[in-house]
This record gives C-alpha cells, structure tokens and sequence, in this order.
C-alpha cells in the first residue's frame, strides 16, 4: 500500500490545519476508537465558505483528505460545498488505496457536519438539502 | 538553534537510512547471502538423488541441521527445515492436535500469539477442537498457574509464544514447559523472535515443539524450522516425498537451510555481549524517549522482554502517521495501529494487554538490530520529540486535551508501567 504524491504532500505539508475561534460552522467526525478524529471549523459570509479549518486524528490519508477538502470548499458558496463527495475528495489527491477510501467519506462527513449546524442554525434547511445529509448516518468503515 | 521538522525532513534524504524494524525482518548477513549464492551455484544437485550432485547436496543439507541441532542443544533428527515461520507453527500444532485427537480435543494457548499460532488455532475449531485462550497481564506475561489451572483431562497441547514480536514480553515458558511435561501435555512454543537474539534451548525448557523462522536471524526469508523431540510423532502437513525423515514432503531448499546454519552459527558467536549491547541501547532509548516526549508509555515488560524490542504508545495521535513522517525522516519502523494492517483493527496484542482501542492506535515499535549504534539512538531521539509534536498540533484530541475538556489516559510524565483502565468514553 503506497500513497499517491499528492496524498503524501498534503500529509507533510497540510493546508488550513488549526482551528477557526470565531467559526460560524462546526462540525466533527469519526472516533478515536476506530483511529480517526476529524474536526472542520468554516468562517461563512454570505452563504459563502470564507476560509475553512480542520484538525485530524488518524492516519496519512486522513490528514491528507482533510487538507484537501479544506481547499476544495473554500470559496465556494455553502450548497455547493454541500455537493463535494467524497470521490471528488479522493480523486483531487490522485486516488487513494482501497483500504483508505472510508477516510475521504470521513472528509465529507466533516465538511457536511459543519454545514448542517450552519443550515440548522440559520433556519436555511431544506428537504431538498436535508437529502443531501444522508452521508452522516453512514459509517465509514462498513 | 534546534532544527526544525521541516529542515530535518530536507536533510533526512542525504542521510544513511536507519532499520529500525528487526522485527519484522532482518538484512541477511554478507557471509550467509555468499553461501546462498555459492550453494544455489555450484551445489544444485536434489538431495535425494543418487549420484555425486545429490550426495553433494544431501552433505551440505546434513551438515545444516547438524549444526542447528548442535546450537540448540538437540538432535538433528530432531529438527526439520520447513519454508517459514508461519508453516511451523501450523505443522506443529495441527499435527499435534491430530496425531493426538484420540485422547482429547482440547487445546490451550494465549490471546498475544502470533496469528500463525491464533488463526491455526481459529482453524483446528473449526474441525471441531476447543481452545482456551489464556489472558495476559498488562505487560504481557502469561501466567503459567493460569496454564495448570486451564489444563483439563482432554488438554492434549498448549502453544504459548517464548517471545512476543509486538511488545517484546518474554514468557515464562521454562515454568510452562515443566508444567505441561508434569501433566502430560504437548508444548509447543513459537521461538521465531528469539533465536538469534537469546539462548534457546528447547530441552532445557521442556519443550516438544518449536517453531523458528531464518529471517528473523539474518538469513533469508523462506526457510523456517521445527524442532520436535524425538519420539513425538505428529501429523504431516505436506504429504509428498520421503523428504525430512518422511515427515515433511518437498524438495529440500539446500542453499537456504545452510544460510540459515550460517546465521544460526554467527549469531551465537558473542551472543551475550551482542545482546548486552542491544539491552543497553534499547534502555537509553526507551528512558529517553519518556523523557523527552509527554504522555508516552513503554508498552510490554520493562525488564522481561527482548534486547532489542521498544514498544511505545504515544497519546492523542494516530500510528499510521507516525510511521510517514518517520519514513520521510529516514527511519523505518512498524506500529500496532488499525491503519497499518489490512484489518481495520488495532493490535490484537495491544488490545490483549488492557489498552483502549484509542491508545493502541498511537503505538510505534522500534526494533533494532546488530547494526544499530548509538548514532542512531542520537538520530532518533532528535526527530521523535519533533514527530509526535507535529502530530498533536493536528490532533483534535491533544487541543480538547490542552483546553482542558478532556483528560490525558497517560500522564505527562509517562513511564515504563502505566496502566490505564479505561478510555476517553467518547462516542
């Protein structure tokens, strides 16, 4: 089992690895018994995700697809965050071993954790949105 | 001023690689991969053929187990080449189990053996024997009143480890042995991380079957061996030929059975100062490496356990990713966690001991070897503080930690004998 480049830069270089105080948006995943912890902090103005944060507990391609889906989101308005799977995630770090997949549904189950608290929030839950959470209920090791 | 990860990581590459996983495999010896090839070359002859090559072959083979019987202390037709550890161990305890299945179904073994040793174990309940898997201490130590009391009328074999090759624990198996030769037991020991490193002499600890693996030893892989006393008969488990005293069918693998003698011999030349030195390494590095890095703990035994074997458990953060930025530092290692294994499961080992699942996941094991020396202690003790920091300021849990919304399982200070009860009680 090797790692892509680009999984492995991700790793060794994270970007928007921290924390957002002011966050208008939280969301975190996994557990630490399974060995894998995400936690996502987006900063959202005007429905627009301004910068987004993640800390990670777990393995390589958990850091590295947490990285990625940081930057995959910032910029983009909170719906079309909302439509980031998590093959986009793995794809946009040129693939990732078979056994490590359940860590870019993790990545999407972060960014989505958030965004459901801001939807919730701010009263902006849809049922054509709330079909897009489903993703949450699953977990990524089945 | 100190350097930072990020310069030690550039520079890391223009540095000498450090092997730092003994445990799982070692570089053959030049003098054992010579013989390899001079053997392979010039003695290809097939041992049982009846003419001057397959003399010639049959000499070399004879002369390898003579020499591994001598260095155990045993006869050579006691001891059998097989192709690896693993084959051992499962010709040792299914052949057991089924020469003796007559007087009794039951079998006895540990829950930190080896999966050579579990998996067969799993196996053989399927054909309908019943296994008691004993518990361990939290450092790993079977206990051999736990053996008396499991064995039953019907027990017919014990299988426990002389040597873990995770956490490093040395079994009692000397009071285990006398135990089963009293009641009447088969005992069968995987002694693959040990030989090479310590005195192994089966006789003397009542052993009937011992598994043991080349390339642990600095041989390579793809020969194993077992000793059986003589006298003990056991099921095959290769049926073919007349080869290893019609025991084991096969074209014997020469070359490798007299590489495997080779590092057998020059293993046992100095062993005990070679194994002094590597005690002596492995305890600067084990306290050290407490010292130097918070919430660490020595998983296994502090003094019980292999020369060259250090276990830690580093809070808060995830082995698999120790592991990448120790590789891109230069090192190589292993770890218990989930993420390394096919399984998503963490160490069975570390679990056996009384570790939560979220502790294991943050383990590392260091083995080192006969070519380590103290500038790769000093090498390592200089990255790890700067590895494991990296890691917890990306871990969620070491800033729940340092806000004090959730309280460390392993204190700041760590040590060689933490015990820990319980988890985080997360969901």
């Amino acid at each position: 089992m090797e790692y892509s480049e680009k999984v492995l830069d991700h790793f060794m270089k994270p970007r928007n690895m921290g924390e957002i105080p002011d966050a208008d948006a939280s969301g975190t995943v996994g557990n630490p018994i399974c060995g894998d912890i995400m936690k996502m902090d987006l900063k959202i103005e005007n429905n627009i995700i301004v910068d987004a944060k993640f800390k990670t507990f777990g393995c390589g391609s958990a850091i590295a697809t947490s990285s990625m889906a940081t930057e995959l989101i910032i910029g983009k308005t909170t719906d079309e965050a909302l439509d980031i799977t998590n093959q986009a995630v793995a794809e946009a770090l040129d693939g990732l071993p078979k056994v490590k997949m359940h860590c870019s549904v993790l990545a999407e189950q972060a960014v989505k954790k958030a965004l459901e608290q801001y939807y919730l929030s701010h009263d902006m839950m849809t049922a054509e949105r709330q079909a897009k959470f489903k993703i949450l209920g699953q977990n990524g090791h089945d | 001023m100190d350097k930072t990860l990020e310069q030690r990581i550039q520079e890391a590459p223009k540095l000498p690689r450090v092997y730092f996983d003994h445990a799982a495999t070692t570089a053959p010896r030049q003098e054992v991969t010579d013989l390899l090839l001079s053997v392979l070359r010039d003695n290809y002859g097939n041992p049982s053929s009846f003419y001057k090559e397959g003399h010639q072959a049959a000499r070399i083979l004879e002369e390898a187990r003579a020499s591994i019987a001598g260095g155990l202390g045993v006869l050579p037709e006691e001891i059998f080449f097989t192709s690896c550890g693993t084959e051992s161990d499962n010709w040792a305890i299914k052949g057991a189990a089924r020469a003796r299945q007559g007087r009794g179904r039951h079998l006895i073994t540990s829950t930190i053996e080896h999966h050579a040793v579990l998996h067969t174990m799993e196996a053989l309940e399927k054909e309908g024997f019943e296994v008691t898997y004993l518990e361990v201490d939290d450092q790993g130590l079977v206990d051999p009143r736990a053996v008396q009391s499991a064995i039953r009328p019907d027990t017919i074999l014990v299988s426990i480890m002389m040597a873990n090759n995770e956490i490093g624990t040395l079994e009692p198996v000397g009071k285990i042995g006398a135990i089963c030769r009293k009641a009447n037991v088969i005992f069968h020991s995987d002694a693959v991380q040990v030989l090479g490193a310590l005195p192994v002499r089966p006789r003397d600890l009542n052993c009937d079957l011992m598994s043991f693996s080349g390339h642990k030893l600095y041989a390579p892989k793809g020969i194993g061996l077992l000793y059986k006393r003589k006298g003990l008969r056991i099921e095959r488990l290769l049926d073919g030929g007349a080869q290893e005293r019609r025991q084991r069918g096969g074209t014997e693998n020469v070359a490798y059975a007299a590489a495997l003698a080779k590092a057998f011999e020059l293993s046992l030349i100095g062993m005990e100062s070679e194994s002094k030195r590597q005690t002596a390494l492995r305890d600067r590095l084990i306290k050290a490496v407490i010292e130097s890095v918070p919430h660490t703990k020595l998983n296994g035994h502090p003094e019980e356990r292999l020369p060259n074997n250090a276990n830690f458990s580093f809070e808060f953060i995830e082995g698999e990713s120790i592991l990448l930025l120790l590789d891109s530092l230069g090192y190589a290692c292993s770890s218990g966690s989930a993420c390394t294994s096919a399984s998503l499961d963490p160490s069975h080992v570390l679990l056996a001991i009384g570790m939560p699942a979220e502790i294991a996941h943050g383990s590392l094991r260091v083995t080192i070897g006969r070519e380590t020396g103290e500038e790769e202690i000093d090498r390592f003790l200089v990255d790890i503080p700067l590895v494991i920091e990296r890691l917890r300021e990306m871990s969620p849990l070491y800033a729940d930690y340092s806000k004090g919304k959730l309280k460390a399982l392993i204190p700041p200070q760590g040590g060689v004998d933490v015990k820990i009860r319980d988890g985080y009680g997360l969901e």
